[in-house]
This record gives C-alpha cells, sequence and structure tokens, in this order.
C-alpha cells in the first residue's frame, strides 16, 4: 500500500504486448461487479507496472473522461507502454471473455428468460441489482452532504428530477445543467 | 432489429457515450427512456433483467449494454453496441492520456471535474430509480433492493454474495 516501502521509479517494469492482454483479460476476470479495485490490486500489488500516484492518476483521468471507465483504464496504461498495439492489446484483453460470456448469458436470457423457475431467480436478482445503484448514489452523495454543499446537492436534485421524473433526453439535461454548474464552481473557486 | 436499424442504434450509443460523464452507469436512465418509453423494443421487466445480469457477470458491468444489443439484433447487435459504447471514448482516452501531463493540474480541469459531480450522481439517481421501478413489483422485492443496499453501504460481505442471495431468494418463489 505505502508509497514509501515501494520504491517510486517510473514505470520500472514494461510489460510485453502479451502481458497486457493477459493482465487486463485477469482484471476482467476476477472484476465481479466492479473491476476498479482489481485493478488497483494487479496493476500495482501484483505486477509492479504502475506505482500508487501513477495509478491514482490513471484513475483521476478515466473520471474526468467519459464512457467506461475501466475500458478507458486499459487504453490509458496499454498506450502508456506500448503505444496503439499496447492499447489495443489491454482493450482487448479486458473486453473479450466478459463480452464472449454476455452474449452467452443474452442467448440463454433470449431462450429461457420467460421460463417459470427462472423468471423467479431473476427477479430477485433485478431487485438486488437495483439496490447495489441505490448504495452507489448514496455513497456519492454521502461527501457533498458531509460538506454541507448544498449548492451541489441542488444541482444534483435538478438533475435527477430533469432525467429520472420528467424522463428529459439525458443529452438535454446535461447540456442545461453541467454548464451552469461548471460556472458556479468556476465562480466559487474564485 | 425491430424498426431501428443497426447504423442508428450504434450511432445512439456511441453520442450517449460521449456524455456518459462518471461511468456507463449515469446513462442507464436514457437507454431506459429510448429502449423502453419511446421505441418499446423491451419491456421494463427485461430491461431490469438484463441490468441485473450485466451486474451479476464479471468484467466490467458496463457490458449490460451488449445486452441489449443481443437482445435487439444477436450476435451482431451485441458487438455493434459493444463496440459502438467504447469505441469513441477510449479513442479519446488515447489522445487524452498524452495532453494530460498538460492539463491534469489545471485549475479549469479541476472545475470542471468539480462541476461535474453532481450531474453524475443526478443520472446515476435517475437510474437508481428507473431500474428499482422496474424490478420491484411488491414487498419481497423492495426488501431485497432495501437489504442489498445496505449491505453494499454497510456491510463487509462481498455485494455479489448479497446478489446470488437475492437471486435464491427469487428461486425459491418469493418474489
Amino acid at each position: 500500500m505505502s508509497d514509501s516501502a515501494a520504491p517510486s521509479r517510473s514505470a520500472p517494469i514494461t510489460p510485453k504486448l502479451s502481458e497486457l492482454f493477459v493482465g487486463f483479460l485477469e482484471i476482467s476476470m476476477s472484476g465481479f461487479g466492479g473491476v476498479l479495485p482489481w485493478a488497483r490490486r494487479m496493476l500495482v500489488e501484483r505486477r509492479g507496472w504502475l506505482n500508487e500516484r501513477e495509478f491514482a492518476e490513471a484513475l483521476a483521468l478515466c473520471a474526468f473522461l467519459p464512457g467506461p471507465n475501466v475500458a478507458n483504464l486499459s487504453v490509458i496504461i496499454g498506450s502508456r507502454f506500448r503505444g496503439v498495439a499496447g492499447a489495443l492489446a489491454a482493450f482487448a484483453g479486458l473486453v473479450i471473455a466478459p463480452l464472449l460470456i454476455l452474449m452467452v448469458c443474452g442467448a440463454l436470457y433470449s431462450r429461457f428468460g420467460g421460463l417459470e423457475t427462472l423468471r423467479g431467480a431473476l427477479s430477485g436478482l433485478a431487485a438486488g441489482a437495483a439496490g447495489l445503484l441505490i448504495a452507489m448514489v448514496i455513497k456519492m452523495t454521502a461527501p457533498l452532504a458531509s460538506e454541507r454543499d448544498i449548492a451541489s446537492l441542488l444541482f444534483a436534485l435538478a438533475t435527477f428530477i430533469l432525467v429520472g421524473l420528467l424522463r428529459v433526453p439525458l443529452y438535454w439535461a446535461i447540456l442545461a445543467i453541467a454548464p451552469i454548474n461548471i460556472a458556479w464552481c468556476w465562480w466559487r473557486s474564485r | 432489429m425491430n424498426n431501428e436499424p443497426l447504423a442508428s442504434f450504434a450511432l445512439h450509443l456511441a453520442l450517449l457515450s460521449l456524455v456518459a460523464i462518471g461511468g456507463v452507469n449515469t446513462i442507464v436512465p436514457e437507454l431506459y427512456r429510448h429502449f423502453v418509453e419511446v421505441r418499446g423494443v423491451l419491456t421494463a421487466q427485461q430491461f431490469a433483467d438484463l441490468f441485473a445480469i450485466g451486474q451479476a457477470a464479471p468484467g466490467p458491468n458496463v457490458l449490460f449494454v451488449t445486452l441489449i444489443g443481443w437482445q435487439l439484433a444477436g450476435a451482431t447487435g451485441a458487438l455493434v453496441a459493444a463496440a459502438a459504447l467504447t469505441g469513441p471514448t477510449c479513442t479519446l482516452a488515447y489522445f487524452a492520456t498524452r495532453a494530460w501531463d498538460r492539463f491534469k493540474d489545471a485549475p479549469w480541469r479541476k472545475v470542471v471535474q468539480a462541476g461535474l459531480v453532481p450531474v453524475t450522481i443526478g443520472c446515476l439517481g435517475a437510474g437508481a430509480l428507473v431500474v428499482t421501478r422496474a424490478a420491484d413489483h411488491n414487498v419481497v422485492a423492495v426488501l431485497i433492493t432495501a437489504a442489498t443496499a445496505a449491505i453494499s453501504l454497510w456491510g463487509r460481505i462481498n455485494p455479489l454474495a448479497a446478489l446470488a442471495a437475492a437471486a435464491a431468494i427469487g428461486l425459491a418463489g418469493f418474489v
């Protein structure tokens, strides 16, 4: 964990293309219900491709970019070591197995999704998955609430009302709220 | 594909991926609006099922979008969905990582990032609302949702174990 224990050389190991592929394949297969914690364990602790600070910076960039965070992470780390080929190798390693598994799930669902017994299991699973999403929202809201960041909470609420209750298309809601909120953060930071 | 050509499906997902700020779960409410409410190609229950399978399967849970693709157009639909969702943003990531050192400490970067957090939370909240409404038809389902959320927030066990328990309760015929 601690930065002081590990030498903080930049990129002490340069993985080969095949290692990038296998490394991200391993990450994808261990990451049940969210991959990021596994990515840290594999990249920083096990293989030593990145130190803690480098991993944190890659994550910060992923959080800044739109789209699937872990897919972006694979491209960022792959390209850093091996350019375009590295990005493709890491990305392919990350998505290939889950893609195949999900296609099998999709086929099974199309065929058996209506069966009575399976119907029950899926209903239970769906209710559980909804709970995980609710927990994620609460976890992200808690820091704003504890900082008493009323403005941010109100902007979050406005987005929720527009998208969740009024069913406004997501693009319009984001185009309406994000610039105002960014302007507000800019004004506040001065 | 039911009344939507594959190309427009791909374009829609590609555009959506670019506004998926803070991960792909933020576009869940828009996917629901589009495929369930506007196009009517999935039922609410199917949407909730596919979302749940995507969460329970290994790997980036965002691949649940490929399940929607599968449901609409088989294997081709799944591959098109995966490519459309990851292609544009991964290309962006490739170029951004080169520029990142220059702008990571810039004041505007922090302001923009902080300004987007509430939008992400609002979108995730909306996603939680539509998925919960689609999944919870009775008291037992509501209790499962509440219990899973609580376990994920305060529990010390893997959330996947909670999902497995939820599926088992359903399999036993209680939901």
